[in-house]
């Protein structure tokens, strides 16, 4: 059995965007600022911290979860992928270049969050319809944009393939 | 908002669970998915010494039909058996009520039994329990035993549950034919936990509703056709809710007539 | 053009405050806050935080008041507010302590163990009842810290000679855009310059950087206060960072290390800031043809705990256009602001616009119901004619542009209003609820620097001196590369900022845009500002942008010289385009662009006389139109006014009485538009926070104060499931008095929307509707009649009554009555008795303080609880008086117990009062309810089984749990 004492810090191993990491976190450290304080990945946000607004979801395993609902521990093995890992080599992916030709962003803070639920949903369901779409943004919320631009963004990216 | 300082356990078997379990009681929480207790750990509501991850755990992962019922492992996530391709045969009601709980996202991590256990007034599982008369199964070091949904869920947040017990499985009573379901949901947003929900099941000789959102937990009530309005009104104020900045009392009751009246109907329509 | 922002912010690469850089060695802050609305802060006990581990400071209201004064106001009264609370809290999260540690988790788990001592103090909520309770501050000589009544015109004569008067009362709630990212402060102090240097996420107005300065006892230019590239969001919001910016200076004076502070959602919720709740009684008095003679507002305006700057400013934002979009000459306006026991407020989007319009375009259907006239056939009588614009209002307003009848026919053409008409009638004819709603606004933007002083008296403005302007600035420079860069002293919060003064510059110089570079970062020791920078009063298209417009047409006459010698023209014939300079009418006759630029770095001895060397050029912007307030108390408030018109078909449920928009369309008139695919990026923006306002978002308060919106699942901001599809009209008519023609069009769907959404409900349901949220529960009250009751007897359930939560119930205890009474008498039996007790100890006759804990499923807490026995009656009856207090909150109650012989046992009943505040209350509104309930059946669960020595048989437990209504 794993047990890891309140207070120390223990190895935590996975992967981060493809790339093996090895680092130490307290049993309490929140996954959100294990990624951000200890990994410096800033692209993952942090809005509310009760896993209400969505702004720090990533994927893990490939499911898009809410990185503040989740312990740095529990990531050992697993495979992290946050907005960092998106944008391809020669630039935005098909989903960040969509959100920008929509205006799907204006503050751009709930962003990251809703690229990984979006790309979760590209992955497993690429025909998936408005209905669908929203309801997997419905766990995000937006302040800036009224959502038009991220609808219009997902839309003109699923059912193309 | 930072958790507390605890323990964090991840048990290799269910065994080592129940061990840590017993010798740790009430100062140590089991958590599967997280959803609840991470974001009451968070706001430091929940103050556990030690956290109990069962996620991992291979026994608790199953979805299987098993003497009628769908039993549900304790780490299987709503979000797979919502994916489980028998459940719109097996029991449509729960494949209805599903897609309601919480979000995309939450339902990913956030587990099946977790919900029974954490116990919201508002929650849709521990309606849906209630109503289907499930069972929920517990195991500790002490052994395994089978509680009725009615005996299960004993106050808001509150199980039959002891301190060093854990919920392995939920059992689901597999729909019969000849009857037929349904369920409304009247939330505030989408994703919200219920201000009124109402599910039913029924033949053609019975209904039985199901009220959650109200009262400290599910209320369910057995009826015979055709339901008069007198029933249903003595049932909404029997649940006894009360008012909250979201809701009034009167409101609640209003949509225990209301919606529930749209689903008896539903009910009668399928069955007809 | 697509927005240069995004690739960074969609890649995650963007650098928030957060994100930025800390020093090696800087410390993390936590505060601890009121659990009370209202209560005098007896003593801070901090040695136990102070001595735990990674704890380098507990910093208390008293030592920070050591090295800080109270924030100055707009309002000059004896009301101090300091960065922490002093002697008294006068609101739930008011900060109390705060805790310096090396991270995050320590400095909380510190929290924990200070421990206050509060007497509590009754609770002024009410902004009515306000007005006559205890006062707040004892310096003051009421709540009501500013009154003053206007006049324009003569009102009284026309409501006396009117065909026809309406009037109502509105309730404008308390609300919040909560942006996604939350306050941050990174506070460093130089003792040896006395100098601080804070970065924050602060969105201006700067004049708080002389409140910020002033606070920390230093002269403006010792404190260097610098703001990030990038912003999760403000809507007015981040205004209100500034007490935070003086705690967290202070904190890094007091342990000689910098500190970092970043708020969390409950923080933000209960604490950072709110919209003003605002009573209005707005009376219209209307000729026989329904043109509106005469208005007369009474508004009572709540500010919270304090005069918070620049409050009282939402009251007057919109005083120069209290008349709307309406020509009308005569005006009374009746302005109280009071303070109560809630969290002060501060800039919003909208601010100020949906107080007064709410009531406004509400009066209007009223009165166009009363005439028996079209709602919107009202409006157009009222609307200002197109051949009088600019139109100088009553009350002061310069309204700059616009045709406002145009725009009202081409928004019902083009907008389809027939078509949504014939919805309606189809709808109703089926017996749907359907509903059409109208609101007609002008948007003001760019605020008069100088409107705030109207609350003063023109004596008063005479001694104090005038304060005018709308000053806004603007540099823009070649780098000896060649190369151009912009900067403003406004921060960006997603506006788009740098994609709008790439296009103005690159305009100017015939460039592509994404050759210019644009900085939003600011610093006040290093970039120019002025009192009026930020990002507010959507001043960003009509000030910012054109002051970058002015100071890049300056340097372009410079670098025209410079061209000009190169190329053998005259200056005048010098023309731009393709990122080349040429000569007009000989495009081959041509340099490139740079090439010029350079050349007044690299060779500053060959440029023509008057180029000037090195091409950099500050601009500052003004408005003359933006003058003091006159003697008349006219005032210009803004510099721009756009105009909105809005309309909504609305369906609602006849079940749940949820709120279907159908159709809404917003036409705009916000003169030129810079960028309309922003522009429409505001509208919707703008318009998903209205939405919200109107039919879901309340910062709400239970009546004994205790705050109940502090998760964003108690405060629910809309989300894409509940925003429909918007239909965006646009009118151009180009503003005569900003440089680009431009006017701000942010904020105008937080002013109109909630008021269309409201009238179209209105409409709906045959129902007069004061107040917002509309949320499902409430209309349904509106709608309901008298209910059906239960053919079986009721037992009351818990309801809250005046302050408090109130219950009763009974058990049976299977024990003669003075074995009952004997344990509750028994310091040591009642230790058994009481949940989760620890330690009982006897502190008076009767009196007892318990530490105990408390809890119901996961959720438990450490409590220090007192109880009192009064008013005994052995063994038939006592009082029960007692408090819990422990991180999660606190409780007081009181309840009446009253024994009774059974042939079962005894009969213990028991009524009670509670009333809970804190965390608790904020994150778990509905169930404190639920909660109160299991911790009182726990009491009696174990009264029973300590009086039944342990052994209450099976029978009687189940009949326990009947009558607490627990089981069924």
């Amino acid at each position: 059995m794993r047990y890891l004492e309140a207070g120390k810090r223990h190895t935590v191993r996975f992967t981060l965007n493809g790339r093996a990491v090895e680092r130490e976190a307290e049993p309490r450290l929140l996954l959100s600022d294990f990624l951000r304080q200890h990994l410096g990945a800033f692209g993952t946000h942090v809005g509310c911290e009760h896993g209400s607004c969505g702004a720090c979801t990533v994927r893990v395993d490939g499911k898009a979860v809410r990185a503040c609902l989740l312990y740095a521990a529990q990531v050992e093995g697993k495979a992290i992928e946050t907005v960092e890992g998106l944008a391809t080599p020669d630039g935005l992916n098909a989903l960040q270049a969509a959100m920008q030709k929509h205006h799907g962003l204006q503050c751009g803070f709930c962003t990251p969050g809703i690229l990984m639920s979006l790309s979760q949903l590209h992955a497993e369901e690429p025909d998936a319809d408005e209905a669908r779409i929203r309801d997997v943004l419905s766990g995000h919320i937006c302040r800036c944009t009224g959502y038009h631009g991220i609808v219009q963004a997902a839309l003109d990216v699923f059912g193309k393939d | 908002m930072k958790p507390a300082a605890f323990d964090y356990a991840c048990p290799d078997n269910l065994d080592e669970a129940l061990a840590l379990l017993a010798d740790r009681g009430d100062r140590a929480r089991v958590c599967a998915g997280g959803q609840s207790l991470g974001a009451m750990m968070n706001m430091r509501l929940a103050t556990p010494d030690v956290l109990i991850d069962i996620a991992g755990l291979r026994e608790l992962q199953a979805i299987a039909v098993v003497d009628g019922a769908i039993e549900v492992g304790a780490a299987v996530t709503q979000d797979a058996l919502l994916r489980w391709p028998e459940l719109v045969v097996r029991q449509p009601l729960l494949a209805r009520m599903l897609p309601w709980i919480g979000h995309y996202q939450t339902r990913q991590r956030g587990t099946v039994c977790g919900s029974l256990a954490h116990a919201d007034p508002s929650s849709e599982l521990p309606l849906a329990l209630a109503l289907l008369r499930g069972e929920v199964v517990l195991r500790s070091q002490r052994g395994r035993r089978v509680v009725a949904a009615a005996d299960f869920q004993t106050g808001m947040m509150a199980t039959a549950t002891a301190d060093d017990e854990m919920i392995v499985a939920a059992r689901f009573p597999v729909a019969q034919a000849g009857t037929a379901s349904a369920f409304h949901e009247v939330a505030q947003r989408h994703g919200d936990f219920a201000i009124v929900a109402v599910a039913a099941v029924g033949d053609k000789h019975a209904i039985r509703l199901g009220v959650g959102g109200v009262a400290d937990m599910p209320g369910v009530i057995d009826l015979t056709w055709p339901v008069a309005d007198a029933a249903l009104n003595d049932f909404a104020w029997a649940l006894g809710g009360a008012d909250d900045q979201h809701a009034t009392a009167r409101y609640r009751r209003e949509l225990v007539r209301r919606i529930g009246r749209r689903v008896i109907e539903e009910v009668g329509d399928a069955l007809s | 053009m697509q927005r240069v922002e995004d690739p960074t912010l969609l890649r995650g690469l963007a650098r928030f405050a957060d994100d930025l850089p800390t020093p090696p060695h800087a410390c993390h802050a936590a505060f601890l806050r009121s659990p009370l609305a209202h209560g005098e802060i007896r003593a801070v006990d901090t040695a136990a935080a102070k001595a735990m581990p990674g704890v380098l400071a507990v910093i208390t209201g008293a030592e920070l008041a050591a090295h800080s004064t109270p924030f100055i106001t707009g309002v000059k009264v004896d009301a101090p507010q300091y960065a922490l609370a002093i002697d008294r809290v006068r609101y739930v999260g008011e900060p109390v302590a705060m805790v310096l540690a090396q991270d995050r988790y320590l400095a909380e788990d510190a929290l924990e163990a200070i421990v206050v001592d509060y007497l509590p103090l009754t609770p002024v909520m009410d902004p009515v009842m306000a007005v006559a309770a205890e006062k707040l501050h004892p310096g003051t000589a009421g709540n009501v810290l500013h009154e003053r009544d206007f006049r324009y015109g003569d009102p009284e004569g026309a409501f006396a000679t009117a065909a026809h008067r309406v009037e109502a009362t509105y309730h404008y709630p308390r609300n919040s855009c909560t942006p996604m990212e939350c306050f941050c402060v990174i506070a460093d102090y130089d003792p040896g310059s006395e100098a601080f240097e804070i970065t924050a996420n602060f969105q201006g107005p700067y004049t708080l950087h002389t409140v910020m300065a002033r606070s920390l006892k230093v002269p403006g230019n010792r404190l260097r206060l610098k703001t990030p590239p990038y912003s999760g969001g403000s809507y007015g919001v981040k205004q209100a960072v500034f007490p935070y910016v003086v705690a967290l200076g202070v904190a890094a004076r007091i342990v000689g290390r910098p500190v970092k502070w970043l708020e969390d959602r409950l923080e933000h919720l209960t604490a950072a800031t709110s919209s003003t709740n605002r009573v209005t009684t707005l009376k219209a008095a209307l000729d026989a043809e329904g043109r509106i003679l005469a208005l007369n507002y009474d508004q009572l305006e709540d500010c919270g705990a304090f005069l918070r700057a620049p409050e009282p400013a939402t009251i007057y934002r919109m005083h120069g256009n209290m008349t709307g979009a309406y020509a009308i000459e005569n005006l009374a306006i009746h302005n109280r602001v009071v303070v109560t026991n809630k969290t002060p407020t501060g800039l919003m989007r909208g601010f100020g616009g949906p107080q007064i319009y709410f009531p406004l375009e509400r009066l209007l259907d009223k009165a166009a119901a009363k005439l028996g006239l079209d709602p919107l056939e009202l409006r157009r009588r009222n609307l200002v004619p197109t051949d009088a614009m600019p139109y100088r209002t009553a009350p002061g307003a310069l309204l700059d542009s616009g045709d406002y009848a145009r725009s009202m026919e081409r928004a019902v053409s083009e907008g389809g209003l027939a078509e949504l008409q014939a919805r309606r009638d189809a709808a109703r004819a089926e017996g749907r609820l359907y509903g059409i709603g109208y609101a007609v606004v002008v948007e003001p933007s760019i605020s008069n620097m100088g409107y705030i002083t109207t609350l003063l008296s023109p004596e008063q403005r005479e001694r104090s001196g005038p304060k005018n302007g709308a000053l806004a600035t603007a540099t823009v420079a070649f780098d000896p590369s060649g190369a151009i860069s912009v900067a403003v002293s406004s921060v960006p919060q997603g506006q788009g900022h740098r994609t709008v003064l790439a296009q103005v510059v690159a305009d100017v110089f015939g460039m592509d845009p994404t050759e210019v570079a644009v900085s939003t970062e600011h610093d006040t020791a290093k970039d120019p500002w002025t009192i009026a920078s930020g990002n507010y009063s959507s001043r960003f298209a009509g000030a910012v942008a054109g002051a970058s417009h002015t100071a890049a047409m300056q340097l372009r006459e410079r670098l025209s010289l410079i061209a000009a010698a190169d190329l053998n023209v005259p200056p005048e014939d010098v023309a731009y385009g393709n990122g080349r300079i040429f000569a007009r009418g000989n495009p081959d006759n041509s340099l490139p662009l740079g090439r010029s630029a350079a050349k007044a770095h690299w060779s500053p001895l060959s440029i023509p006389d008057g180029a000037g060397a090195g091409l950099r050029e500050t601009a500052f912007w003004n408005m003359p139109e933006l003058a003091e307030p006159d003697e008349g108390d006219r005032i210009n408030s803004s510099g721009t006014y756009g105009f909105i018109f809005d309309f909504c078909g609305v369906e609602v449920d006849p079940d749940t009485f949820a709120v279907r928009i159908d159709s809404y369309v917003t036409m705009h008139d916000a003169g030129r538009l810079l960028n309309p695919m922003l522009a429409n990026g505001q509208i919707r923006g703008g318009f998903a926070q209205g939405l919200g306002a109107a039919l879901l978002e309340e910062l709400s308060y239970a009546p004994d104060g205790g705050f109940q919106a502090g998760t964003l699942a108690d405060y629910l901001a809309p989300t894409v499931m509940e925003i429909p599809e918007l239909t965006i009209l646009h009118d151009q008519s180009p503003s005569p008095f900003t440089p680009l023609g431009a006017k701000g069009l942010g904020e105008g769907n937080c002013m109109s929307t909630p008021v269309c959404i409201a009238n179209a409900v209105s409409d709906a349901l045959g129902r007069e509707l004061t107040s917002l949220p509309l949320t499902r529960s409430r209309l349904a009250e509106l709608m309901l009649g008298e209910e059906p009751a239960s053919t079986v007897p009721q037992i009351p359930a818990p309801a809250i009554d005046g302050h408090a939560l109130q219950g009763q119930g009974s058990t049976i205890v299977p024990a003669p009555a003075k074995d009952v009474w004997a344990i509750l008498l028994d310091a040591e039996k009642l230790a058994a008795v009481i949940p989760g007790c620890h330690a009982l100890t006897i502190t008076g006759e009767n009196a007892y303080r318990a530490d105990v804990t408390l809890g119901i499923g996961p959720v438990k807490g450490r409590f220090v609880a007192t109880v009192a026995l009064q008013d005994l009656d052995p063994p038939h009856a006592l009082r029960l008086i007692g408090g819990a207090a422990g991180p999660l909150g606190r409780s007081q109650g009181e309840g009446r117990v009253t024994l009774s012989e059974t042939p079962e046992g005894t009969r213990v009943a028991y009524t009670y009062t509670v009333t809970i505040s804190g965390k608790v209350a904020a994150v778990g509104g509905r169930m404190m309810d639920g909660a109160a309930r299991a911790l009182i059946n726990q009491f009696f669960k174990r009264l029973v089984s300590q009086a039944g020595d342990g052994d209450a048989s099976p029978g009687l437990f189940a009949r326990l749990l009947t009558w607490l209504g627990l089981a069924k």
